[in-house]
């Protein structure tokens, strides 16, 4: 048994459904079913050889016992399968949490996923009402924002008087972002480019947060295969290895504790960082989520690429497109591919696969991409996740 | 004042731990919970203590707040979840800090939402908005 995961597991399978806004007939045990045929068919195994599963009713409400029920959908029988509760975090931890029961002895193909079902005209009960007191009497009474616009609005103002954080600054996300899916047939805005101007006059949602800053929801599922490095080295793609991971968890609700600007994923990073031996400035390949904007600015700042208050200025001084000097969110980001759920966030794990085995097609990132840094982000900076991820020449 | 039927916006539910809360808003005392043990102050309210060095269980009281604090973070909602809301847009949504060091989230009301700011001082004011249940929310400081 290693000391800690570093280089111990890989991930040498992906799959994933083009987001769109709704999926007419398709459910989220359909939807996630097709992208886990794919993930399994691209590490060119069979259903038979899947021992483990990690899967995620997310947010969409699948119920208990949602691993066998999708066992079950799949007509694939693991000896070891859990769920994943972390919200827009969960992609990461479930490849931390694979790369720990594959190297524990508890299965050998781990396969993980997610999915996100809109689906009009299904016979879908609505979402229960949260009960716990904290929201269903302290924050219901009070207006709610639509998701999660209000809180991230709050963060917004915050970081805007604390540091001076405008609208014409943190737009600069949402711009590269779109070039970047401007260069990726799997975003949901592929052929919508996208200008300042565009953002800073949308209308506002939740001041200071733009529409155009905020991801859109969507339907899709995403799914990926994790396996212990000593297999992966013999399976048909280049792998993709688990090099250092953590996750941050300071709060559930944003109002009562805590500086709100600080994003939790500063934990997480110190975490991932010290298990894979790297830095911020050796990552090569940035995959950060991006609820909004403004998420992806204080994740920036926390994970240490700049100082806290800086990254307003730091993403102006950066090309962050995939031809730059910082490339980040590489396949468009959820901000332009579109969020499906927890799948959003799945595909940023995909992605950073994909750069790693060069096989990103128009977006492929021309510079080295054996080090890529990958994050999550669940709730309301109420928990988020870090990863490096790398190539054999990072081992 | 209006009956629970013709209210049109979500309810507070109360348990049997928040219930003295949404008691003494009835009569126009903000309150919050204090750890017998450890000093922590608490809220949302619970019935075991979130405290650092503490496992306290059923150790938490209520105390008295002054009413008393400032705009901690804050936006202006354009487009409420709750259709019940799509009257008052724009509205301000804060979390508030009160001066014995706990937060809520709540609403900044009688004042041109603009005007708002992180650190502007606030006072309680009460929203009756049924016979059972009266709102705390928050005006500027007189």
């Amino acid at each position: 048994m290693p000391d800690t995961l570093r280089g111990a597991a890989a991930i040498v399978g992906i799959g994933e459904l083009k987001p769109e806004r709704t999926r007419p007939g398709r459910d989220a045990m359909s939807l996630l079913a097709e992208a886990a045929y794919l993930a399994i068919q691209d590490a060119g195994l069979s259903k038979r050889d899947i021992d483990g599963m990690i899967v995620d009713e997310g947010m969409i409400g699948g119920g208990s016992g949602y691993c066998a029920k999708m066992a079950e959908h799949m007509g694939i029988f693991p000896t070891w399968a859990t769920g994943c509760d972390a919200q827009g975090a969960a992609a990461v931890v479930m490849a931390l949490q694979a790369a720990a029961y594959v190297n524990a002895g508890l299965a050998n193909f781990v396969l993980c996923g997610m999915s996100a079902a809109i689906d009009p005209g299904a016979r879908r009960p609505p979402p229960p009402p949260r009960t716990e007191t904290a929201t269903s009497e302290f924050q219901a009474p009070f207006g709610p924002t639509v998701a999660a616009n209000g809180w991230y609005a709050m963060i917004a103002q915050r970081h805007e008087a604390l540091y001076g954080t405008t609208v014409e600054k943190r737009a600069k996300i949402a711009v590269d972002l779109r070039y970047n899916a401007n260069h990726n047939p799997r975003a949901y805005f592929h052929d919508k480019p996208l200008t300042t101007e565009d953002v800073v006059n949308s209308r506002i949602v939740a001041d200071p947060l733009h529409l155009l800053e905020c991801v859109m929801p969507c339907s899709g599922g995403c799914s990926f295969i994790v396996t212990r490095a000593d297999i992966a080295r013999s399976m048909r793609h280049k792998p993709a290895y688990i090099l250092g991971g953590g996750l941050g968890v300071p709060r559930s609700n944003l109002a009562h504790v805590g500086e709100i600007t600080i994003a939790p994923v500063g934990q997480a990073a110190k975490k991932a960082f010290a298990m894979s031996g790297y830095g911020p400035n050796d990552m090569q390949v940035l995959e950060i989520y991006d609820s909004f904007t403004i998420t992806v600015i204080c994740e920036l700042e926390d994970s240490g690429f700049c100082k806290k208050g800086e990254g307003g200025d730091w993403i102006q001084e950066h090309d962050l497109t995939f031809k730059g000097d910082r490339p980040l969110d590489t396949h468009g980001g959820q901000l332009s591919c579109g969020q499906a759920s927890t799948a959003g966030g799945c595909a940023q794990v995909t992605e950073a696969v994909r750069q790693i085995r060069r096989d990103a097609g128009d977006h492929q990132v021309p510079g080295p991409t054996d080090l890529v840094y990958v994050t999550g982000s669940g709730g309301y900076f109420s928990q988020q996740s870090a990863m490096v991820l790398g190539s054999d020449a990072a081992l | 004042m209006t009956t629970a039927q013709e209210y049109k916006k979500p309810l507070p539910t109360p348990t049997a731990v928040s219930r003295p809360f949404w008691e003494a808003a009835k009569e126009h005392r903000l309150v919050y919970q204090r750890c017998r043990l450890c000093g922590t102050r608490v809220f949302y309210p619970r019935d075991v203590c979130p405290g650092p060095e503490c496992f306290g269980v059923g150790t938490l009281e209520w105390a008295e707040s002054s009413g008393k604090g400032w705009v901690y973070a804050h936006t202006i909602s354009y487009q409420p979840a709750h259709p019940g809301f799509a009257d008052d847009v724009p509205y301000v949504l804060a979390i508030i800090e009160l001066d014995e060091g706990w937060r809520m989230s709540s609403n900044v009301v009688n004042v041109d939402p603009q005007e708002v700011r992180i650190g502007m001082r606030v006072e309680v004011v009460w929203d009756d908005v049924t016979e059972e249940f009266s709102l705390p929310k928050f005006q500027p400081a007189r």
